[in-house]
Parts: C-alpha cells; structure tokens; sequence
C-alpha cells in the first residue's frame, strides 16, 4: 500500500495512466478519499490551490470534463482561466506551440488540455514548464475519466482488484477505454471489452483485455458493465462502420430484461448517454446504476490530481 | 559551383562490379574525365591533390526518391539546397519527385529543374507527373517531358487512383521505355491514418494505415503491368507482404522493380511510442513492424529490391512542431542513408560493399535508363569517396538540407562520404564539429 515508507508521488504531470504506476494510482484515488469527504462539508471548499493559476485548454467541445476541472479548481481556490475553441479553427491561425508558449509566459502554473489529436499532451511538455493533465487527447488516453471510474468501482464494489470489468461499445474510438484497461489492469482487474468487431481495433489484443462480441456472454460474466457513449458521426457518411443505432441497440445495448437476468452487474456510463442506444433508459435510471455517483467522484478525484501534480504534500 | 576539372585522388580503394575494394589506387581526372589509374601518380600543373587516406571510392550514389521542393515550397527545400544535402550524403545524382506547386507535370517546369541544376555537381533528373496536374484523371504529355529530361512517371504523394488511368500511364510509357512510378497506397484503406495499423497504433489510438493498403495497390499494378508490358516502379516499398508480392512477380517476369527508403529498414512504428508521438518519425508509408523492418533486408538481400533511397522530405520546423495528426509526412534523408545501410546492411554481414554499390550506383541508374558511372580511363568521373568506420555525429548545425526534420539527430552514426565528384566538380564534406 502507498502507506509504507518507501513511495513517493513523483509526477509532474497526468499524460495518462500508461506512465503511472499501480502505487501511483492508488495514492491518487487515496487522496480522493479524502476530497471526497469535503464535497459533502456545508462548505465544500479547501484553499489548497489559492497560489496556484491553471488554464483549461480545451480544442475540442466538452461540457462536463470541463466543468468538472473548473469546478475542481475553484472549490480548491485556483485562479482559472478557460481557452475553449475547436481545433479546425486554430488550424490555420497560430500555432498550438506559439499559443502555449503565449500563455505560459502569463505565469501558468497548470494546463489542463483537451485535443482531437494523440500526443498533444506529450507535446505540450516539449513546449512549456508547467505541469499538464491530460482530459482527453484523441483516442489515446482520458486518465481522469479513468481515474474517476476505479474510485467509482472501489466505492461500490470495496476494490477493483479481482473484479470482472466489461467495457462495451465503439472501442476504436475510444480514449476512456484505452486509459481505463492499463489503469484496471495495474489494480489487478480482469477487463472484458465487447462491442462490433468493426468497432475494435484490427491489433485489439495489444489492448490487454478480453475480446466479446457477445453482450449476453459478457454481462454473465461481469461484476461492472460500462457502457461507451457511441458517438452519431460514426454512422454518418459512406464509410459507416456499423449499420443502424437500432441494430447496435440490439446487439449492444443493455436493457432492463438484462438487469433482471444478471443480477450481478453494476452498470456504468462515462457520459453522455445516448438513451435507447447503449442502454434502455430506465437502465440508467435504476438503483443498479452508479452513472451520477460517477460523475461527483469525478469532482474528487480531479481534485486529488491537482493537488498532487500542483506540488502539495499530504494533507 | 566552380569547377575543378584536374583532380588528382590518391589512396583511395575502388568499389565496383571489377573491384572488390581491398586494393588501393591513384585516379588522375583531366577535364572531368578519368585519364590514368595507377599507383604512386604523381601531381601536375593546374592539378587539385585529394589524398583519400585508404577510404573506399565507388561509382557516384544515386538517389532516385527525392522531394527538392522547387518550385513553390522554396522554404523547405530548394534545387541548390538540395543538392548540397545530397552532396554530403555522397549523392551524385538524385531523381526529385514532382509534387511541387505547379506540379512538374509539363515540358516547361522539367527544365525549370533541369536549368536550376546545371551548374550544381550533382544531376537532378526530374520525375515527370503521370497523369495532368497530378490529378490523377489523365496522363500528362510524357513524351514532351522525356525529351525535357524527365527520367520516369509519378504523382507520388499520391498514387495513380484510377485503374483506368494506370493502365493508359502504363500503356503510354512503355512505348517510351520510361517507367511508372507508383506511389502505393489504396487511399480508402489508408486514410485518415496517421502511423502504421497495429498493435502501436490500437494503444496510441491513432488512426493506423494498414499494410493491406500498400499492399493491394501494388497487387493492382503488377497486374496492370502484366497486361500491359509496362514497367512499375514500385516507390518505396515497406511491408514484408508487399516483397512477397514483388518477389512473386518478379518470377512470373513481370516487369516490376522498386526500392525501399533507409528509415524503412532501420526504424518501427515503436518509435512513435517510445519518441512520445515525435513528428520526426511520421512519414508516408508509415515506420511498419519489425518483421517488416527484416523482411526489407531480406528483400535487399535476395534482390527482390532493387534500389536504396530516401524519400528526401524536407518540412519546415514549423510545419512538423506541431500536433501529430495534423504534421506533414516525411523526413529528410540523403545526409543519413549511408550511416544506416552501413549499420544495418554491411556491419551485419547482409550485404557486401559490392552489393550495397549495385543498391545504389547500378541498380537506379538501370532503372531510369541513365548511363552507369565506371571507374575506368576515358570515362567521365561520376565519383564518391567514402568511409565505412568513421563514427560522427549528426547534429543539427551539421545538416545541410534547408530543413532539420530528421529522426536521427544528436545520434552518433558510423560512416559517412568524405567527397563527390560530377560534372568536373568537386565537393569535400568536411565536419563541423
């Protein structure tokens, strides 16, 4: 455990989970405990960032990552600044280097960073000295998402170690499921990831979990069933890589009869859901699933990244 | 350039098809013509003294994959930069591609290139578009071209799409004997990739190129070329079942050949792993595995490619310091290639001093039907003079090339071109640091 003597959080920024360790992990979701306890306070707030200025960079549309960094921040007392515009229309203009080195000269402690693109977030470090986190670049990682997840399953099922996890949906598009497999598998979960083989990677294996197209299978099987949002432009246009949201909702999507078959599963949804597509809505709805407690935890645990990347020692 | 047109070279080993490299000799040049080969020559008047120490001297290297970017990109790459590159790469001779702006794609920007080169020491043969404007809907007027100087056909970059217009390219310029390149790539497999399709690209999550994309376009030509008795170059190879291809092709006597860039058998797709998505290591075709990194020399080995090259991509720094996914490809290549074939090919027993010259003095110039340069009295000196031992460093003040997109910078390689001769001009590469 992170307890004894000999670890360290060492990280200056969140790229995402794959540079983390299993420790690493589990000091985070550690200290989201804690944070956890304040959101319930009368007054939810601890001035532990009040030196600190962040900005949040966001290139791509978001609404509530954003929010919930933003919130995370103020509630800590961190001076906030949000940049938002989409990547197509920076293209052309200044360069995303000229535009970080520009704010960073404005005394930017943190950068918090969005992007279509795989890597900007490495690249980022390449450009400025201020500490970056990684809220979703391209298909690659979205570490809090996946961070925010494992704290959800510790509080609900006591730990992820040992548990069977399945992750379903469109899996090649997908930063949440890449981040939450190397993260759950560090704590020792066993991943099941199941969805329409033209939504997986054609090298899916090197993903690190077990591979389904059968959902009956896969929620027999499970202890937490996640659902993916799967995102409409996937089907529009000539290269549609599945045919209807009415079949995939057949193949795919959980229903109530599902609940009441397989008694077993806690069901998941990193938002936002597309009701009567990846679940039916009283799905959602019922006390089986833990999608809101997902999304305060997500409060928690970004508030226990910043701390710890913002230079803090234990509180 | 200013000419040198006596040169007397001293001390320095021939590499050829006659010449195994283990004895040395003294090259005397008159007038851009070898006169005299000989031991202890001695110099005369108006005459340059070069002692080359024991270094190896060969037919001058040809590089038929470049990109001098002239006209239109200027601020990549220009004819006179390029060539320097190609000079301190050991590269007499290079063929650039015509994806310029305008495209190289009518008599008139043929020589545009041709007169800008004339007085460089390195010949640069343009590579005519195969189709107008490079839109791959209708072939361009080759045979004009030809008569210009164009040495062969491509719209690299971009393939010739239309199986239509492939089999007219085709058609039209075996008639020529001037071969299609092509630059294999089934775009709707392909795009929007970013990096080659495997297990990397399922863990960084970018859009992955897969080899099948290469690999049917080039099974479309073969057989295009088949039909058609015409000759398909196939531009720079990179899949192990892309050499099968060839190799099978090659067999049934199609008229096929291709060449395969040195990133290509030196680097994988790993890199944009452990270089944190560094824009350095994208380029078209992607890094592949490495069983397609063995498979390349396998192919060098058993001759089923042809050709070592480049694909000689300059971008501005500013063009590649940016976001992965929207970088250009490519990298600049002419100042590294033969530190790498001596790495991979020669210091691990592959391929012979012989071979690597057949790779890159013989083989190219067969190709595009230029003449071979030989290291025999009367014949006009097309020369370099290079190393296989010398461990330098390639730093970023060392690059000659307009451009400093290159994988292997800061790395210290072994071997390098110690000098060029061409055109009654002479060139010494001399370090910086």
């Amino acid at each position: 455990m992170p307890e004894t003597t000999d670890y360290s959080f060492n990280q200056k920024h969140l790229l995402g989970l794959a540079d983390y360790s299993k420790e690493d992990i589990e000091y985070v979701l550690e200290q989201a405990k804690t944070f956890r306890e304040v959101l319930d306070r009368p007054v939810p707030k601890v001035p532990t960032l009040r030196d600190k200025t962040i900005v949040n960079l966001f290139y791509e549309n978001s609404t509530r990552t954003r929010l919930s960094f933003e919130l995370a921040q103020k509630r800590m007392g961190a001076d906030v600044v949000n940049f938002s515009t989409s990547s197509s229309s920076t293209k052309k203009g200044e360069s995303l280097k000229d535009t970080i080195r520009n704010i960073s000269s404005m005394k930017i402690d943190m950068v918090v960073v969005r992007h279509e693109s795989p890597g900007v977030p490495h690249f980022l470090t390449r450009c400025v000295d201020a500490a970056i986190l990684n809220a979703g670049d391209g298909a690659h990682e979205h570490p809090t998402q996946a961070l925010l997840d494992m704290f959800t399953i510790q509080q609900e099922l006591g730990a992820v170690e040992g548990k069977k996890i399945a992750i379903i949906g469109d899996i090649t598009h997908s930063r949440v499921v890449r981040s939450n497999i190397i993260g759950m598998k560090k704590l020792g979960a066993e991943v099941t990831i199941c969805g329409p083989k033209s939504l997986m990677p054609n090298h899916v294996n090197a993903l690190g979990a077990n591979v389904s197209y059968n959902l009956e299978e896969t929620l027999q099987w499970c202890d937490v069933a996640m659902a993916l949002r799967i995102q409409l432009e996937r089907i529009e246009g000539s290269t549609d890589l599945f045919p209807s949201l009415r079949e995939y909702h057949q193949l795919f999507g959980i229903r109530m009869d599902h609940l009441e078959k397989y008694p077993q599963f806690t069901v998941m949804h990193p938002g936002p859901i597309n009701r009567g597509v990846e679940m039916e809505s009283e799905v959602a709805d019922s006390d089986r699933a833990v999608i809101l407690d997902q999304v305060t935890n997500g409060l928690a645990v970004r508030m226990a990244i910043l701390y710890l990347l913002s230079g803090g020692v234990r509180i | 350039m200013e000419t040198t047109p006596n040169l007397l070279i001293q001390n320095a080993k021939p590499v050829s098809s006659n010449h195994d490299g283990d004895d040395s000799v003294d090259i005397r040049i008159k007038e851009g013509v070898i006169s005299e080969i000989g031991s202890g020559l001695k110099k005369q008047d108006g005459e340059q003294v070069f002692d080359a120490g024991g270094a190896y001297i060969s037919g001058g290297w040809m590089d038929m994959h470049v990109h001098f970017r002239e006209p239109g990109y200027e601020h990549k790459e220009t004819v006179e930069t390029g060539c320097r590159s190609a000079m301190f790469g050991g590269f007499t001779e290079v063929a650039c591609m015509p994806n310029t702006k305008p495209a190289i794609h009518t008599r008139d920007v043929v020589e545009f290139i041709r007169n800008k080169s004339e007085h460089q020491l390195v010949d640069v043969h343009p590579i005519g578009c195969a189709t107008k404007e490079r839109k791959g809907e209708s072939i361009a007027e080759m045979s004009d071209m030809k008569e210009g100087g164009a040495v062969a056909f491509s719209d690299d970059g971009d393939p010739v799409y239309n199986s239509q217009v492939m089999r007219v390219a085709l058609e039209y310029s075996s008639m020529l004997g001037v071969p299609i390149i092509n630059h294999e790539e089934d775009l709707a497999l392909s795009r929007p990739g970013h990096m080659n399709e495997g297990d990397v690209s399922a863990r960084l999550g970018l859009d992955g190129t897969p080899g099948i994309a290469e690999e049917a376009m080039i099974a479309r030509d073969i057989l295009l070329a088949g039909f058609t008795g015409g000759h398909i170059h196939v531009a720079h190879i990179s899949t192990r079942k892309a050499v099968d291809l060839v190799r099978r092709a090659k067999e049934d006597g199609v008229n096929v050949t291709t060449e395969v860039c040195t990133h290509h058998f030196d680097l994988t797709d790993k890199e944009i792993e452990s270089r944190n998505f560094d824009t350095n290591v994208k380029m078209h075709p992607p890094l592949r595995t490495q069983d397609d990194v063995d498979a390349m020399i396998e192919g060098l080995v058993d001759g089923t490619i042809d050709v070592i090259c480049t694909d000689h991509a300059p971008h501005a720094i500013e063009e590649k310091e940016v976001e992965f996914i929207y970088a250009p490809n490519g990298i600049i290549g002419l100042e590294t290639a033969w530190s790498i074939s001596v790495k991979r090919l020669l210091q691990s027993n592959k391929l012979s001093l012989q071979q690597l010259m057949d790779k890159l003095v013989i083989n190219p110039r067969q190709i595009l039907n230029l003449e071979i340069p030989e290291i025999k009295e009367g014949q006009s000196a097309n020369l370099t003079i290079f190393n296989t031992d010398e461990e330098w460093t390639y730093n970023k003040n060392e690059v000659r090339s307009k451009s400093k997109n290159s994988p292997y910078l800061g790395e210290t390689l072994t071997g390098r071109a110690l000098a060029v001769y061409n055109k009654k001009r002479f060139a010494i590469n001399t370090l910086k640091n």
